[in-house]
């Protein structure tokens, strides 16, 4: 076991899978000589090489759209895009060329790319540095969405997104990215949890929270702070977001008959509304209260004076607990 | 004459990492009107375009770069006081900001990225206003359409085909303004700038593409994102251009006013590369020493865009004492205006948040806004209701 940061634990799984594996190349704006704004391929340039850890042009559809061709040529790119609201130039490569390639050939071209992506807020950044875009690529067949909440996961799960032969995107929360945690760097990557598979954080009986990247750690506080009041809470971190490991939710719903969703990204069309219809749909006859959503709002992500609103907070995620557990509540009075 | 050599014959990726290089020569000389050593040459060509530029309005722009300069260390300071989340500096852009803004007409419109605030104080934005997206206090500092300059963008290169939608505005109304578009380096191997030069061209609207090429996007030298002069790309998408010394203000106006009364005149765009350097870091949270050379900052040192003003001016014999003590008190008064004005800036409200998301109501977002002013008023104290770690 070492400990260390969790943008240290990526770098170390990266490190891993570059040198299992000589396919395995790093592209991406900056993640060379400065080793990425936010240091997470520190130093791999330098011991790699400038042909496996390459500083690309200001151009995020050429970042993605290279990687298609490496990977027609037998790579596994890894990218890097720079802050999650810098996807988006980049969003027709992903969504029309990485999310489809395999489909389109009859799966004779594997597109084993993945796509990091530092999200979410909490660091008081300007517009464009703070977004939650996941929805938009859970909803497009062919991706695997995942996220990650602690260094260990970051480790491992990084190196098995680079394994896949689907295309992945793997989203970094960059609020916990100075977090420190054990990470045990012999572990073998492919007899661990896998990647699509959630995982029971704290068991409880009253309600199931599940809550993913950024908003783990939250969620975990919220239940510690909900045990003092005698509710008990089972924490699920999704890990998976595309595909959801609907499984491991069920179970924990048809056990404590509630369930709250948490996530940064607004609440329409967001995450939080594909869990709550498809447990809905799974449980409805074990289900004691509506399903609650605590997430962000519609919202563009808001200025950095006023995000803590925006983002759930420990108190947000408590009083939707109160929600589904019919307590005492803010919308207490209130139809629905 | 000392002529900026910058851009003849340098290597491009693959050289080694701290200096910015160059990128492959076509050996097209800047365009200088003023050496560094503070030297008035002669240019034939631009000359004419800046004829009217006396000792009164060569004054008048030392001013406004020493402005220019104040406020930016002074949001610097303010950042480093934990007054500003952020701040992209300009140190070494001055001369490319405030020759191109001072040659524009107040009825042109600018749209630019977030370090173009040099050119923001010279079309009159409020000064607390260029702070207020760096502290934090609103998504945007102030009405594009009180002074026709958008607000900085921070995608990189979009604003460049917004610039070309308005000028094909101008175009269809038959007006005779200009746009004019500010970006980087970097940002000319984005999609967005290089589909812009294509409609700009297509459609030959009045617009002028200013490029701030400071040598750096972040980490990445310029080299790596251009294999030949940035001016010379702006010929494959059949538009003219200009490589001019971009700390050099007479020889940066002159460019601009050719390039702007071109469009005008129904000339259509113009590629203006303007060769500067970036002093500072990225912004403020940025640490250059990763990346580059000590002594390609020296160069660069010694190539200042205000000192060789300055110089001029002595040489002219206007750099009197009370010349000098004026300039001084306006950038003094600029920097208390700044500070005073940061520092005052109100807090903004929870439910601010809310805030003009669309321009009409929507019943969604009322029933989000209802929801979250009957949790804040659940705790009494608002204030109680917003920290990560909570207060139950
Ligand atoms: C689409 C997009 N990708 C990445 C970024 C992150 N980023 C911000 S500034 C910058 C470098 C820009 O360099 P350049 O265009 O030369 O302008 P400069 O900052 O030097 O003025 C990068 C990569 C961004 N803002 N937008």
């Amino acid at each position: 076991m070492t400990r260390m940061t969790f943008a240290r634990a990526i770098n170390s799984g990266l490190r891993k899978s570059l040198e299992n594996d000589p396919k395995v190349i790093l592209m991406g704006e900056d993640i060379g000589v400065l080793g990425g704004v936010f240091r997470v391929t520190d130093g791999l340039q330098k011991d790699f090489g400038t042909h496996r850890v390459v500083d690309t042009p200001l151009a995020e559809s050429a970042i993605i759209g290279t990687a298609v061709g490496l990977a027609y040529r037998g790579y596994r790119p890894v990218v890097e895009i720079q802050f999650d609201g810098f996807i988006y130039p980049a969003f027709d490569q992903i969504v029309s060329q990485v999310a489809k390639m395999h489909y389109r050939t009859q799966g004779a071209v594997k597109m084993p790319i993945t796509i990091r992506v530092p999200f979410g807020g909490g660091i008081g950044s300007p517009e464009h540095h703070s977004e939650s875009p996941e929805a938009y690529f859970t909803h497009t067949s062919g991706l695997r969405v995942v996220t990650v909440s602690n260094p260990q996961d970051a480790y491992t799960v990084i190196q098995q997104a680079i394994l896949s032969d689907d295309p992945v995107l793997y989203f970094e929360p960059k609020r916990r990215y100075h977090d420190k945690g054990d990470v045990d760097e012999t572990i073998d990557v492919r007899t661990a949890l896998p990647m699509g598979a959630a995982r029971v954080l704290t068991e409880g009986t009253d309600v199931t929270l599940v809550a993913y990247g950024p908003l783990v750690r939250t969620a975990r506080d919220a239940a510690t702070a909900a045990a003092d009041e005698g509710i008990s809470i089972e924490v699920i971190d999704l890990r998976s977001l595309a595909p959801v490991d609907y499984a491991t939710v069920e179970a924990s719903v048809r056990k404590t008959g509630r369930l709250v969703v948490t996530h940064e990204a607004g609440q329409s069309g967001g995450l939080g509304a594909e869990v709550a219809a498809s447990i809905t749909e799974r449980c409805f006859y074990h289900l004691e209260a509506a399903p609650v959503r605590v997430t962000g709002f519609d919202v563009p992500y808001p200025y950095s004076k006023v995000e803590m609103h925006h983002l759930p907070s420990l108190d947000r995620i408590l009083d939707g607990v109160d929600r589904a557990l019919g307590r005492p509540n803010s919308l207490s009075g209130l139809e629905g | 004459m000392s002529t900026d050599e910058t851009g003849q014959g340098g290597t491009r990726a693959g050289a080694p990492a701290g200096s910015a290089g160059t990128q492959g020569a076509s050996g097209r000389n800047l365009i200088q009107l003023i050496t560094p050593e503070g030297e008035r040459i002669s240019h034939p060509e631009f000359d004419p375009w800046v004829k009217d530029i006396g000792d009164e309005q060569l004054c008048s722009l030392y001013e406004d770069l020493t402005a220019v300069r104040r406020i930016d260390v002074e949001a610097t300071a303010l950042q480093r006081q934990g007054e500003l989340g952020l701040w992209p500096p300009l140190l070494g852009q001055e001369a490319a900001q405030v020759g191109s803004a001072r040659s524009l007409r107040q009825d042109d419109f600018i749209f630019s990225s977030y370090r173009e605030n040099g050119v923001a104080y010279c079309r009159g934005v409020d000064l607390t206003d260029i702070l207020r997206v760096w502290r934090g206090n609103g998504s945007s500092g102030w009405d594009p359409y009180s002074v026709n300059m958008a607000t900085p963008q921070i995608i990189i290169g979009a604003q460049t085909l917004h610039a070309t939608g308005y000028a094909m505005g101008i175009q269809n109304d038959g007006a005779d303004s200009v746009a004019v578009t500010y970006f980087g380096d970097g940002a000319t191997s984005e999609g967005d700038v290089n589909e812009a030069m294509v409609f700009a061209a297509s459609f030959q609207v009045p617009l002028v593409f200013f490029c701030s090429n400071n040598h750096w996007a972040i980490s990445e030298p310029v080299r790596l994102q251009s294999h030949v002069q940035l001016a010379d790309r702006a010929a494959g998408f059949g538009i003219p251009s200009l490589r001019v010394d971009g700390n050099d203000v007479l020889a940066v106006m002159a460019a601009t006013r050719l390039a702007v009364d071109r469009a005008r005149h129904g000339g259509g765009p113009t590629f203006i590369e303007a060769v500067t350097y970036r002093m500072g870091p990225h912004t403020t949270a940025d640490d250059p020493t990763r990346y580059r050379d000590a002594n390609e900052l020296e160069d660069w040192a010694a190539k200042d865009p205000i000192d060789r003003v300055k110089a001029l001016l002595d040489r002219k014999g206007l750099l009197t004492g009370q010349f000098q003590q004026h300039v001084k008190d306006k950038a003094d008064a600029v920097a208390r205006e700044l500070r005073a004005g940061c520092i005052a800036m109100p807090e903004p409200e929870p439910l601010d948040v809310f805030k003009n998301v669309y321009s009409a109501p929507n019943s969604w977002l009322d029933r989000q806004q209802d929801h979250y002013a009957r949790y804040l008023a659940s705790f009494g104290d608002p204030a109680g209701a917003t920290s990560q770690e909570g207060a139950r």
